[in-house]
């Protein structure tokens, strides 16, 4: 088993690829990302945050460059086919649930996530027992409302269930793109508890986009600052401990 | 008496149409105006091969089986070229209608003394328009544990998950096209089988006879839903059937009320218009809560 459970090598992406507006997003950006980290993701609007997240997931392929994941070279993997790896917490509460579908069944989705479809019965009901139990351990009252639509939810319920149906199935990355972001303060705290709490526990390896930098500090063991499409900042372990908000505000300056 | 059972019958067999559109217009969440093209197509498929000596049951599966190929063409133009949806079913519409005429050899084959699923000495046995109510409910009730059985599926749960929230369910590793594809798919062969039914019914096939068709479709929906409310997804499926049912009661009043047939469509077109503004007046008037106060009033 490979340490490195991610493996970006020199990857460029572009919009507008051959036209005269042709623009560098990431430009030949390398990045290993070692099992367990949690790498806080800082940078401007425009940096590249969002479209690293992307190249990862397999939404968007790079112009040039080579990805990855647990030592399987994934560069022409789609969404679907790299589910099985990967799972994100969007920054929109409503874009990591089905509105229509109850919180069960969205639960249920996400436990088969990355596995075929069969023509099967769902078996929702044997599900319930261990989705009341997963439920239980979490803020804002979801295991009572299990069969409730998620559309019926609040922003911070949504947002919650996202990010349980996003760790339940252990995945081998998580990505969270700023999933506190469009909370209250108080709920997003929450959040962020529990999202410290759950990767602790399961050791999982995550990158986590944020604006917020004292998050960025006091979460995670590494910390990276992109601009204009490079790395300009990769700090981790006692290094990372050592950074100040000072130190890291100068890398907005621009 | 008997216009009444005749409008049942009518409704009963018309609503395996509306569950086939509810699949792609309500869970998929996209119209498709393929079922213009694919209800004449399992109308001509059914007669042309009961007039080239099938049986009636195996004609009807070719009718179920022509809507299946149909919702492939359309689903492959939609998923594969990227077509967009309105203009994948119209293409499709659009094409099937020389296909049609092909199948068909002219524009309209009757079934005369054919053996047809209506002329089993049971059915034959039963007062007039009562044949009809019993093939509409034997199909329905079956489609309609068919289509909820499969809703609670892995497969059907992909299906719901697709067309509310495509994001998420590729990123659950959810091959979304697919099921794009196999949604049109079950949703063209039921309104191909619905076509079947009907030429059967009717006794004869018609190249013009899918105009208004998704009008139909749609009103059966809508009908079922404004009657009945938001519900769970099977009891939603038999409302589709009695909101078909109820289009046929409002036909039968404007025939009633003077009006020809031949201004069927658009009355069919008001219905549906009036019935899909109703959530507007009834956030801008309030109708429902002066409906009320005028009942409570003495």
């Amino acid at each position: 088993m490979s340490e490195n459970i991610l493996e970006m090598q020199n990857v460029t992406t572009c919009v507008n690829e051959g036209t005269s507006e042709e623009k560098e997003i990431l430009k030949n950006i390398s990045l290993n990302v070692k099992r367990g980290d949690f790498i806080t993701l800082l940078g401007t609007n425009g940096a590249g945050k969002s479209t690293l997240l992307n190249v990862i997931n397999g939404s968007l392929s790079p112009r040039s460059g080579s990805l990855k994941i647990a030592g399987n070279d994934v560069t022409k993997l789609s969404v679907v086919k790299r589910a099985r790896f990967i799972s994100q917490v969007f920054q929109d509460p409503k874009a990591g649930t089905a509105p229509r579908m109850t919180v069960a069944e969205n639960l249920l989705l996400a436990k088969r996530r990355g596995q075929k479809r069969r023509l099967k019965l769902r078996g929702l009901n044997n599900a319930l027992p261990e989705f009341s139990e997963l439920t239980k351990k979490l803020p804002n009252g979801l295991s009572e409302r299990l069969n409730t639509f998620t559309g019926d939810l609040s922003g911070g319920q949504r947002q919650t269930l996202s990010f349980l149906m996003a760790t339940m199935g252990n995945p081998e990355i998580l990505l969270l793109d700023e999933h506190t972001a469009a909370l209250d303060p108080k709920t997003s705290q929450q959040l962020m508890e529990l999202t410290q709490n759950t990767i602790e526990e399961k050791q999982l390896t995550c990158i986590m986009i944020t604006h917020h930098l004292k998050d960025a500090l006091k979460y995670g063991n590494r910390m990276i600052i992109l601009n204009d499409g490079k790395i300009v900042l990769d700090k981790s372990g006692k290094e990372k401990d050592n950074l100040t908000e000072d130190e890291i505000l100068k890398f907005f300056t621009n | 008496m008997t216009l009444i059972v005749s409008a049942i019958g009518q409704g009963l067999i018309w609503g395996l149409l509306g569950i086939g559109l509810f699949i792609t217009f309500r869970i998929l969440n996209f119209p498709d105006m393929t079922v213009e093209g694919t209800f004449p197509f399992g109308a001509a498929v059914c007669v042309s091969a009961i007039t080239h000596g099938l049986g009636p049951a195996e004609a009807t599966l070719l009718a179920f089986f022509a809507g299946l190929l149909t919702g492939l063409v359309t689903g492959l133009l939609y998923t594969k070229l990227h077509i967009p949806i309105l203009l994948s079913g119209i293409l499709v519409m659009t094409g099937i209608y020389s296909v049609n005429l092909r199948v068909l050899g002219k524009a309209t084959v009757g079934l005369l003394h054919k053996k047809t699923l209506f002329s089993c000495s049971f059915l034959t046995s039963l007062p007039e328009n009562f044949p009809s109510v019993f093939v509409g409910t034997a199909f329905s009730v079956i489609v309609i544990i068919l289509i909820a059985l499969f809703l609670n599926t892995e497969l059907g749960q992909s299906l719901i998950a697709t067309g509310d929230n495509e994001k998420m369910a590729l990123s659950q590793g959810i091959n979304t096209n697919d099921m794009k594809i196999l949604g049109l798919m079950i949703s063209n062969g039921l309104i191909g089988l619905c076509g079947g039914i009907i030429s059967q019914n009717n006794g004869y096939a018609d190249v013009n006879m899918g105009i208004g068709t998704i009008v139909i479709g749609l009103a059966a929906i809508i009908i079922g839903e404004v009657a009945f409310g938001n519900l769970s997804l099977t009891v939603r499926l038999i409302a589709v059937v009695i909101g078909s049912i109820l289009y046929r009661f409002v036909l039968l009043i404007v025939l009633k009320l003077g009006f020809g047939t031949n201004d069927f469509k658009l009355i069919s077109a008001l219905v549906l218009a009036i019935c899909l503004s109703l959530p507007l007046f009834e956030k801008k008037f309030k109708t429902s809560i002066i409906l009320k106060k005028g009942v409570e009033r003495p």
